[in-house]
């Protein structure tokens, strides 16, 4: 028998050996994982708590605000808006061709319009936004940590908690209900487009159809939820950014590292908010 | 290392600025920097092993040392910006390492600092950088503070550059919009980090010039950190040697030229 070739007892002997051997490394690697995230974790607690106390201190830095309501609001709106148009008017098609196989194509309207509502229009909102703006803050940031921006900041006297974390994380809070309105409206508008150019249909009876049965609340919890995206986003790009180390590599790590996070933290958000708005708003 | 360990010369006193003595006219009293035994390590490495030193009110103290030895951390203790392990801060009198942030910042009013690398904020334009100190601490008009600012620009030889990004100048223009800014509350000291590092001899003569004209004319306590002998014989009134976290040697150039210290004179030949 040639002695190269294991017979496959023989695998399953080697294979339970080698187990046996890494498995202390095996675990090290994993309590350091677990470790290196329980740190992280601890550090995130530590800077929300930094902010909170910052915001409560005096200086409101309302110019900053208005500047970040700015970079993060308005310039985010068209890249929203054309998230929002491009998954109404997919949904409409998609959801056309579906409705129709059941006899149920009266009911495009008020499916589209409940789908974007109540789902789409936050998530596409909040993934979109935490690409654009998580990106931003983390590499904005994360540059001004290494080139000892925030350093001149805080040695000026001026708390850069309040300054630069504080005033990207709130307008991140007022602003992602804002464009999830728009995303929302944008995406029934396209709805609307997609469908009449397969069947003309008016946009008066499109709408008429489509919000029949819905209350200010199917909007409200949804729209609302976003908020706590936004305060995800924000927490997390400045959190990313103002620990930033090691030059310009640290600061590519702060950036993607800043969407990774808030777009999987957004998701499970999304997730645990859904479940409790089902429990306590439906 | 303990005061008696470390070599202070003894005419120390005398190579004090007069002229920028006299123009302060000794309104404060006592020294503007007091350090005492300050220790200060990042984990297992040792960066400041028992740090002391005076810098009095229109004095000029240059920090110099080889790479990694602790200069710029020292800055960034005086400012409060990293604290201290142990030991004790005085700026005016005033132990700083214990201080809250509100009181911290109220010391940090009285200081400027020009970083390395000039820092200027990327996103603000020259003017709203030398204005960022007086928009948060005084109570100016916004015309006043165009005013100051233009008045500040103009010290430094930058007037005329007011809505240009940081981005838009050179080394040595950011470092004058830095000084500009760090003088923007009229500081009682001010802290320098390799204020000529990366420019051209020409231009580091320029910011040495700068630098003691701003000297002779606001009367401050300075700081200055460089490995530039040239830019400290210069700007200095005393320079202090840092060598393994210690102060090996604190005194004139002269002194320093003079002493049988093999590290010193190692550090002059290799650097001078």
């Amino acid at each position: 028998m040639n002695p190269n070739v294991r017979t496959p007892h023989q695998w399953n002997s080697l294979d339970a050996g080698q187990v046996a051997e890494s498995s202390p490394s095996i675990l090290i690697f994993v309590w350091s994982v677990l470790n290196q995230f329980l740190e992280w974790f601890g550090n995130l607690g530590l800077f929300a708590w930094q902010v909170m106390r910052a915001a409560v201190r005096r200086t409101f830095e309302g110019r900053e605000l208005i500047r970040q309501l700015d970079e993060i609001g308005s310039k985010s709106l068209p890249l929203v808006a054309l998230a929002g148009a491009a998954i109404g008017a997919v949904l409409s098609l998609e959801s056309r061709s579906s409705l129709v196989r059941f006899g149920a194509k009266s009911m495009l309207p008020a499916a589209l319009v409940y789908s974007i509502i109540h789902e789409t229009g936050p998530i596409v909102t909040g993934l979109v936004v935490s690409g654009r703006v998580g990106a931003g803050i983390g590499a904005e940031l994360g540059s001004m940590k290494v080139t000892e921006q925030i350093d001149a900041i805080e040695a000026s006297g001026v708390n850069p908690y309040k300054f630069l974390a504080f005033t990207r994380i709130v307008a991140c809070i007022l602003m992602l209900p804002l464009l999830t309105l728009a995303a929302d409206f944008c995406g029934v508008l396209f709805g609307w487009v997609a469908e009449t150019l397969v069947e003309p249909v008016s946009f008066l009876r499109f709408i008429n159809q489509g919000f029949v049965g819905t209350t200010f609340s199917d909007f409200l919890a949804p729209t609302l939820r976003t908020a706590v995206f936004g305060l995800i986003i924000g927490m997390i790009g400045c959190f990313q950014g103002m620990r930033t180390r090691g030059g310009t590599a640290g600061v590519g790590f702060s950036a993607t590292s800043s969407v990774v996070l808030s777009s999987l933290f957004v998701i499970l958000a999304d997730v645990i908010l859904v479940k409790f708005i089902l429990v306590f708003f439906s | 290392m303990m005061r008696s360990e470390q070599e202070v010369l003894p005419a120390v006193e005398e190579s004090v600025n007069t002229h920028a003595i006299e123009i302060s006219g000794g309104k404060r009293d006592g020294p503007a920097v007091i350090l005492r035994d300050l220790h200060k390590s990042f984990g297992s490495q040792i960066v400041l092993d028992g740090i002391d030193l005076t810098v009095e009110n229109g004095e000029t103290l240059a920090v110099l040392g080889r790479s990694g030895t602790g200069k710029s951390v020292l800055l960034k203790l005086i400012i409060g910006l990293q604290k201290p392990n142990s030991g004790s801060i005085s700026i005016h009198g005033q132990e700083i390492s214990t201080l809250q942030l509100d009181a911290l910042n109220e010391i940090r009013k009285k200081m400027g600092f020009l970083f390395q690398q000039a820092a200027l904020y990327d996103s603000l334009t020259v003017e709203q950088n030398v204005a960022f100190p007086l928009t948060r601490h005084t109570n100016m008009t916004e015309p006043e503070q165009r005013d100051r600012v233009k008045e500040l620009l103009a010290e430094v030889g930058m007037e005329g550059n007011l809505k240009k990004m940081p981005s838009d100048l050179s080394g040595g223009m950011q470092k004058r919009v830095g000084l500009a800014r760090a003088l923007a509350l009229d500081p009682g000291i001010l802290l320098l980090d390799e204020p000529t590092a990366g420019l051209d001899p020409i231009t580091s003569g320029e910011i040495d010039e700068l630098i003691l004209k701003l000297q002779a004319e606001h009367a401050m306590a300075s700081i200055v950190v460089t490995h530039d002998l040239q830019s400290a014989k210069t700007i200095a009134d005393r320079l202090a040697l840092l060598h393994k976290g210690k102060v090996q040697i604190e005194g004139s150039f002269k002194q320093l030229e003079e002493s049988d210290n093999a590290f010193v004179a190692e550090f002059l030949k290799r650097d001078y």
